[in-house]
């Protein structure tokens, strides 16, 4: 599976394989069972360079593939979720800047992002618009003249926002008027202690409970036009086209979700004995053991085409949400497939397997719900065909 | 400071390690590569010491080992390391330590250090004999089992903590000199992935024995003083017993578990 990596795409796979496990894997049940982030951890991965592999050169990024990025994001799913998702939901926050930004934001925006000081968050969506994203309704009011605005204020409040409140640097969406539907969205770089901006509830979560994911409510938390991202109205553009890179990440974690849930499976079915043989005699149960392994192999060829389609520089609207789809769902019925396997001891929260697949069901609702994702792919079928 | 670190490729432990060929040799297709986890330690110890004392400072890689090494080579020079030098000849296949230590200690005559850093032993071969026939080669001091090595470079000398089994000797000597490292110099770093970037431009320079000050007919295979006849996994260990329970339970099931097998 590994033939066509470059040797640095090999190296980078080993070491984030050998930081997963002796990094994250030690406390991962504990962290989730206390719903504790460790920010120690998400230091450290920035000392490493994860907070920066797949951004380029030409910023302070690792200037790694995006395949490269994948086998990353594979292995830190496959041993911690939660900060796998951390992590991904960083670099989507920061790939908008890459794209959109001006010198001057990236050199005051990226540098401690980069290095793993500043941790960033994205925020679109809220109470009433997650799916149909357009129809957020969290103001963005001009300060100064119209034609030459000098500032923002933001009002509204968004949900469900992941790295909040630990975060610094959040990549805020709002709306110009809510009548311009998705041509008045707006995007900006807002900072923890903007005063106007504070945090609401903390979601209490299924899954990847060590993730935080806070309330943030804007109550006429102003901004400078410096902090403005892209022009005025581009900021739906801005989001969508983070996503599809996010989406892609997502799946490579998914990607390890399910192969963990495999190889824990595989290794407990040798192990466990009963009516006199090893469990893994039974046809039935290699059976299972062979349809999740087709579902690892499956989830994480499209994955990894995806990401050859983004470093071709193609287009991955598709790709994206194929991969995420078919790896979320993938990781949900291994995950669910490994606690069956386990039995009881797959239904303990202290064996780990229960939390694959609690950390798997989140993942085909967040970037994109995987209805959402039909959508997409069927919109871009009936465009193919000049539909 | 000018450092040689001495790595060797060794099967990856962690993928089961070694198997070994029809011949006796290493069966290298079997298992993916790594750099021999003692090297790494004395690597990182390197790595250490020319971060105390950068200018000047290099730290080459230096390994003798099939063609397949430069690729092994690269994540420790993704951890730092400024270059490598890579001796391999198909000549050498085969080589016992004897060897091995001749046409290092061969290609040392062509660099410039301070210090030789080097392993205790491999995971492999587990000899543990070639740094000090190293240094016998090139007649430099040699200290051994290193657990802490502070140089002085004013005074040319370096001091080392050498593990004893009632604790430790502190030993001095001038630079240059060769050390063999223990892992309680402190864990090596992980290669960051601008160090893995940064690797791709780092040289590997390659030398055969024709390169070497060496009469070719005094090492390799041809003329290697030992050879493997056979090897035996040992047997799996048998089912193991976890005892649970309060301190004094523990205690009671471990006597007569000894006692079961007449050990007390
Ligand atoms: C763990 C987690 C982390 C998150 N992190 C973030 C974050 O960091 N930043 C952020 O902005 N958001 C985040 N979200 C929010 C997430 O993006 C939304 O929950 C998601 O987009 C779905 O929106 P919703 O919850 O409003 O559901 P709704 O949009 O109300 O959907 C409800 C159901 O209806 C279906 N549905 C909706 N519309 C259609 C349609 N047209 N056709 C068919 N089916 C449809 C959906 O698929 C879903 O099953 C996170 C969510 C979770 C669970
Ligand atoms: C073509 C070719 C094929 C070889 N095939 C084999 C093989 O099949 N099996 C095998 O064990 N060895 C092989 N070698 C390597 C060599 O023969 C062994 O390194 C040697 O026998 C050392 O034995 P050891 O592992 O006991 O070393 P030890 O004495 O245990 O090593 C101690 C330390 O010395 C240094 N060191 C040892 N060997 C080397 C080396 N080669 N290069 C750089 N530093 C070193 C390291 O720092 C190491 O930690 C091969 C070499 C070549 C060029």
């Amino acid at each position: 599976m590994s033939g066509d990596l470059t040797s640095e795409e090999r190296l980078l796979q080993a070491t984030a394989r050998e930081f997963a496990i002796r990094e994250l894997a030690p406390g991962a049940i504990e962290r989730d069972e206390s719903e504790r982030y460790d920010r120690s951890l998400f230091t450290k991965m920035g000392e490493l360079g994860l907070t920066a592999a797949p951004l380029p050169e030409s910023v302070g990024g690792a200037g790694f593939s995006y395949l490269g990025w994948t086998l990353v994001m594979e292995e830190l799913g496959a041993v911690d979720m939660a900060m796998a998702v951390s992590l991904s939901v960083h670099l989507l926050s920061q790939y908008p800047v890459v794209a959109w930004g001006t010198p001057e934001q990236q050199a005051r925006w990226l540098p401690a992002m980069l290095s793993g000081e500043a941790l960033g968050a994205f925020a679109l969506t809220e109470p009433h618009a997650g799916s149909d994203a357009a129809a957020i309704r969290t103001r963005a009011e001009r300060l100064g003249p119209a034609d030459a605005p000098e500032g923002y204020r933001l009002s509204g409040t968004k949900i469900w926002i992941s790295n909040a409140p630990e975060a610094e640097r959040y990549l805020v969406f709002a709306t110009l008027d809510p009548a311009l539907g998705s041509k008045g969205i707006t995007a900006f770089l807002v900072e923890k202690g903007t005063p106007g901006f504070r945090f609401g509830a903390h979601e209490r979560k299924m899954g990847i409970r060590a993730c935080p994911a806070a309330e943030l409510v804007f109550d006429g938390a102003e901004v400078p036009v410096a902090n403005r991202l892209g022009g005025e109205g581009e900021g739906y553009r801005i989001a969508l086209s983070a996503l599809g890179e996010g989406r892609i990440s997502i799946a490579a974690a998914c990607v390890g979700i399910a192969r963990a849930g495999l190889d824990a499976a595989a290794r407990y079915l040798t192990e466990r004995h009963a009516f006199g043989a090893p469990l893994v005699e039974q046809q039935g149960l290699r059976f299972m053991l062979a349809e999740m392994a087709r579902e690892v192999a499956a989830a994480r060829a499209v994955t990894r085409e995806a990401a050859r389609a983004k470093d071709r520089g193609e287009p991955i609207a598709e790709a994206s949400s194929i991969a995420k789809w078919t790896a979320s769902d993938a990781a949900m019925r291994v995950a669910t497939d490994a606690v069956q396997l386990f039995g009881g001891s797959g239904y303990s929260r202290e064996t780990g397997i229960e939390r694959l697949m609690r950390d798997a069901k989140g993942a085909q609702i967040y970037e994109g719900t995987n209805q959402i994702h039909r959508l997409i792919v069927a919109d871009e079928v009936l465009r193919s065909i000049g539909g | 400071m000018r450092i040689v670190v001495l790595v060797k490729p060794v099967p990856d432990p962690a993928s089961g390690g070694e198997r070994l060929g029809a011949n006796g040799r290493l069966d290298r297709a079997a298992v993916p590569a790594v750099v021999n986890g003692n090297d790494e330690y004395a690597l990182e110890a390197a790595l250490k010491l020319t971060a105390a004392a950068p200018e000047g400072s290099e730290v080459t890689l230096l390994s003798m080992a099939p063609a397949s090494a430069p690729e092994t080579l690269r994540k420790a020079l993704a951890m730092g390391a400024t270059r490598g030098v890579h001796v391999t000849d198909p000549a050498l296949a085969g080589s016992c330590a004897v060897s091995t230590a001749k046409v290092l200690a061969a290609a040392l005559k062509q660099l410039e250090f301070d210090l030789v850093l080097a392993g205790v032993d491999t995971s492999d071969g587990l000899g543990g004999t070639v740094p000090a026939a190293v240094a016998a080669y090139l007649g430099l001091p040699f200290l051994s089992y290193a657990a802490r090595i502070e140089p002085d470079e004013p005074a040319g000398t370096v001091r080392v903590r050498r593990i004893s089994p009632t604790g430790y000797d502190l030993l001095e000597a001038p630079m240059p000199a060769l050390i063999s490292c223990t892992q309680a110099l402190g864990e090596p770093r992980y290669p960051t992935l601008k160090g893995i970037m940064a690797a791709r431009s780092k040289e590997i320079a390659t030398r055969s024995l024709a390169d070497l000050e060496l009469d070719p007919s005094t090492v390799g295979g041809a003329v290697a003083t030992t050879q493997v006849l056979a090897t035996k996994v040992p047997p799996a260990r048998g089912a193991t017993e976890v005892v649970r329970g309060t301190p004094d339970e523990g205690a009671t099931r471990i006597v007569e578990f000894l006692a079961q097998r007449r050990i007390i």
